[in-house]
């Protein structure tokens, strides 16, 4: 949870301010205190390098090094039961200390656990794929990619996924603005008609709160439309909106209420 | 020899109708009004509903067409990305002439409530736009009323002139 802060004085004073809010840990616990974590761990323990461990919210996080993951994946999937891969992606610690967390979400349908398998990568560096091992490691690694930037070595088809492929930047990065950078912005107008038409098409509209002085003559009040440029009085005559024109239209016949027989008993 | 018998002096004469071109035209035009299948979104749902029983489109002539080749009008209902923004052009240059469109529903019209990077803000900056329809989702109500007001509009212009080409730019 985030700690209160007054929020008396909030239009003179964002309340918020600090940009890449890092969130307080809950607690962590020794691998010990659960048998299976702590047999898990002792088998990866006996073939890979395991930097940290500790069971936090009831699942074991375990920290080991970036060039072992296909093989610390393949062991727990081929014998310590592990057989779905339910998530991986990256976190950006760029601003902290210009790395990369890559984490791998493991889950025992037959232990009824799961594993945490993260490791840290420099700017730039490519991860390891696990494709082969999983297959939704297929599209999971393409959005990493597509996200971050973080390429996966012998992926099958190591390609953007969710954003089009001649996109330039990456947007789950935290430096990336959420209203897109000036490729972004014009992406759309520079494909289909050119750079030569941003001055004829405009930049885009994102002030949500954007009034426009023209606008209390464009939108009339409603029943009462009065013709544009007209100095609004306030006892206008109401109008009433028809759906046909007065005269009527060639060979359609215009709803008469009074001829017609309006069904008001719904069991009828 | 025929059998049946047409009474000349009924109902003032002939039984012929006399209109101009311009009327007739766009008494065709207006009234069968097909529609391109464009649900992008949530909006689309409610496209949808306008078209099934309950709300019926078919008896305003307009039926929703899955080829922009066959149709007249295109609903664009549902938020627009930018990477889709290529095809609806796309689509959009497909359709022949005389052709309208309907922006339905806010992320259509202006982005909406998606201020990000990969919403286009605005179909009208890709094709240009006839009808507004404002609304999250708009009801198939307004829908239809958005389709008789076209109607209206396609019968105010004139049809004889060849329809002027609308560009955007």
């Amino acid at each position: 949870m985030r700690a209160y802060k007054p929020k008396d004085n909030v239009q003179a004073k964002a309340y918020y301010t600090d940009r890449f809010y890092v969130a307080p840990q809950v607690p962590k616990s020794a691998v010990e205190t659960d048998e299976v974590f702590a047999s898990d761990l002792e088998a990866i323990k006996a073939k890979f390098e395991v930097k940290d461990a500790y069971i936090q919210v009831e699942q074991m996080v375990i920290y080991i090094n970036a060039h072992d993951i296909y093989g610390v994946l393949e062991l727990m999937r081929d014998e310590l039961q592990y057989t779905q891969l339910s998530e991986m992606s990256a976190i950006d610690w760029l601003a902290k200390d210009n790395t990369f967390e890559i984490f791998y979400q493991m889950l025992s349908m037959t232990k009824r656990k799961r594993i945490r398998v993260k490791y840290f990568i420099e700017n730039g560096q490519a991860v390891d794929s696990v494709e082969k091992l999983f297959r939704s490691a297929d599209w999971s690694e393409r959005e990493m990619f597509d996200m971050f930037g973080i390429e996966a070595n012998n992926h099958p088809f190591m390609k953007r996924i969710l954003m089009p492929y001649d996109w330039q930047g990456n947007p789950l990065l935290k430096t990336y603005p959420l209203e897109g950078d000036e490729f972004a912005a014009w992406y759309e107008v520079d494909k289909i008609y050119g750079k030569e038409a941003r001055d004829i098409i405009g930049p885009e509209l994102r002030d949500t709160a954007r009034v426009d002085r023209y606008d209390s003559e464009r939108f009339s009040r409603l029943g009462f439309e009065v013709p544009k440029g007209t100095k609004i009085t306030g006892d206008e005559e109401p109008h009433v909106e028809s759906y046909q024109e007065e005269s009527g239209v060639f060979m359609v016949t215009k709803l008469d209420k009074e001829s017609s027989k309006v069904i008001d008993d719904p069991q009828r | 020899m025929a059998q049946h018998k047409v009474n000349y002096t009924q109902d003032g004469g002939l039984p012929i109708a006399l209109t101009s071109v311009d009327k007739i035209v766009n008494w065709g035009r207006s009234n069968s009004l097909w529609a391109m299948t464009y649900g992008l979104a949530c909006c689309g749902i409610e496209m949808m509903a306008a078209g099934a029983s309950r709300y019926d489109f078919d008896r305003f002539g307009t039926i929703f067409r899955a080829s922009p080749r066959q149709s007249d009008v295109m609903i664009v209902a549902g938020t627009l990305t930018k990477k889709h923004s290529e095809f609806i052009k796309r689509l959009y240059d497909q359709m022949t002439e005389p052709r309208w469109v309907i922006s339905m529903g806010s992320c259509a019209n202006t982005g909406g409530m998606f201020n990000t990077y990969a919403t286009v803000q605005g179909v009208d900056r890709i094709i240009p736009v006839d009808l507004y329809l404002p609304g999250c989702a708009p009801r198939p109500e307004t829908l239809q009323y958005g389709v008789m007001l076209l109607q209206k509009k396609i019968r105010a212009n004139k049809a004889g002139n060849a329809q002027k080409a609308k560009r955007l730019m």
